[in-house]
């Protein structure tokens, strides 16, 4: 009895670790949860990119469902997914840009060879939207209900693996939900 | 022979230089920023907030000890929230609702921590128990080996025992 506790005590220990270290396999420790889930986009008043004398306000992100890509010039992986977000555009998915820590005549320039894919972009050289987004480093993107709350985050590249794995449900439910939202809406005017 | 001590020489030499390379290390990693405080109060609490908020992009480093341009960004809104007289609760929780718990090196404790902050108590309970457990069990053990060999008086009681026990088993085995 005693002697096959001591076989099996070790056998149990070591199949316990073993499947808590098998559901950490693939967790990137980079990879920090999204405090603003679920929350509204924090107020901020900032410049649009193009045109310094327009304001934008977290009021800009309401209305529908949009993705808000953080990026700049000086990232690499922004222009790696650069090509994949202006096919996202073409698909008519909405994204806004947030320069983030950039030059504007960098920026601007950029936008001019690349190609542009943003419906507009926000403004933001000191990074004051960013952090308190909690951008910690760009790219990252954002998904914005039509309510204006933050419905999901991805830090790094986005590309076909990544929306198909990450954005394509959430967006096709985000989408539903704001067609439902302005129905009834629509339905209270007719009343 | 004559190798060995060579050898030995050269470990020393290269553990020497391994020293000295961590020690330059550490005084480059050192931010440099230089920040005005109105008070020596001011000035400890944002040492001591630089030194609890864990930079969320180079993890394992605080982000007084970070230069990554985030942990700038941090330092700058801690000295400026230092300003505003916000105490050290708040400032800890401004962050915590940008960047999330991990920000923190000593997260609150709540639901999802308790394993966190009394799991190690836990453990030592336990380890204690096992120690207790395996100690009676050998003391025990000892025991039984010590009364092998029994006294006059111990064997006296024995036989009386089973006598007694003999009688008990012919009363139960009468029809």
């Amino acid at each position: 009895m005693n002697q096959r506790l001591v076989y099996i005590t070790p056998i149990i220990v070591a199949l316990g670790l073993g499947m808590i270290l098998f559901t950490a396999i693939g967790n990137d420790p980079t990879r920090l949860e999204t405090a603003r889930l679920n929350d509204p986009v924090p107020n901020f008043s900032l410049q649009d990119l193009d045109t310094p004398k327009t304001l934008h306000t977290q009021d800009a992100l309401r209305g529908k469902v949009r993705l808000l890509n953080v990026w700049a010039t000086w990232c690499p992986s922004c222009k790696a997914e650069h090509p994949y977000l202006q096919s996202l555009a073409d698909q008519g998915v909405a994204i806004v840009g947030l320069n983030y820590k950039d030059d504007r005549q960098d920026a601007l320039k950029w936008l001019q060879q690349l190609g542009n894919p943003y419906e507009f972009n926000i403004y933001d050289p000191k990074g004051q939207l960013g952090f308190d987004l909690g951008v910690y480093g760009a790219p990252e993107t954002y998904v914005i209900d039509a309510r204006g709350l933050v419905r999901y985050r991805h830090v790094g590249e986005v590309n076909q693996r990544v929306w198909d794995d990450k954005f394509a449900d959430l967006m096709k439910s985000l989408q539903q939900e704001a067609a439902a939202l302005k129905g009834l809406t629509e339905g209270d005017n007719n009343v | 022979m004559f190798s060995v001590k060579r050898r030995a020489r050269a470990l020393m030499q290269s553990a020497i230089v391994a020293a000295a390379a961590m020690l330059i290390g550490f005084s480059a990693l050192a931010s440099i920023d230089v920040y005005e405080f109105a008070s020596e109060e001011q000035r400890a609490q944002y040492r001591e907030l630089t030194r609890e908020l864990r930079c969320p992009k180079c993890q394992n480093q605080d982000i007084a000890d970070s230069n990554a341009p985030i942990a700038q960004d941090m330092r700058a809104a801690v000295h400026r929230l230092v300003q505003e007289g916000k105490n050290h609760e708040e400032i800890v929780a401004h962050m915590v609702e940008r960047f999330g718990d991990f920000v923190s090196y000593k997260p609150k404790v709540s639901t999802e921590t308790y394993l966190l902050w009394y799991g190690p108590w836990l453990f030592l309970g336990l380890g204690l128990v096992v120690i207790g457990v395996l100690g009676k069990r050998r003391a025990a053990a000892k025991a039984a080996a010590a009364t092998e060999t029994l006294s006059d008086a111990e064997q006296a009681k024995l036989q009386q025992l089973l006598a007694r026990h003999e009688t008990r088993s012919e009363d139960t085995n009468k029809p």
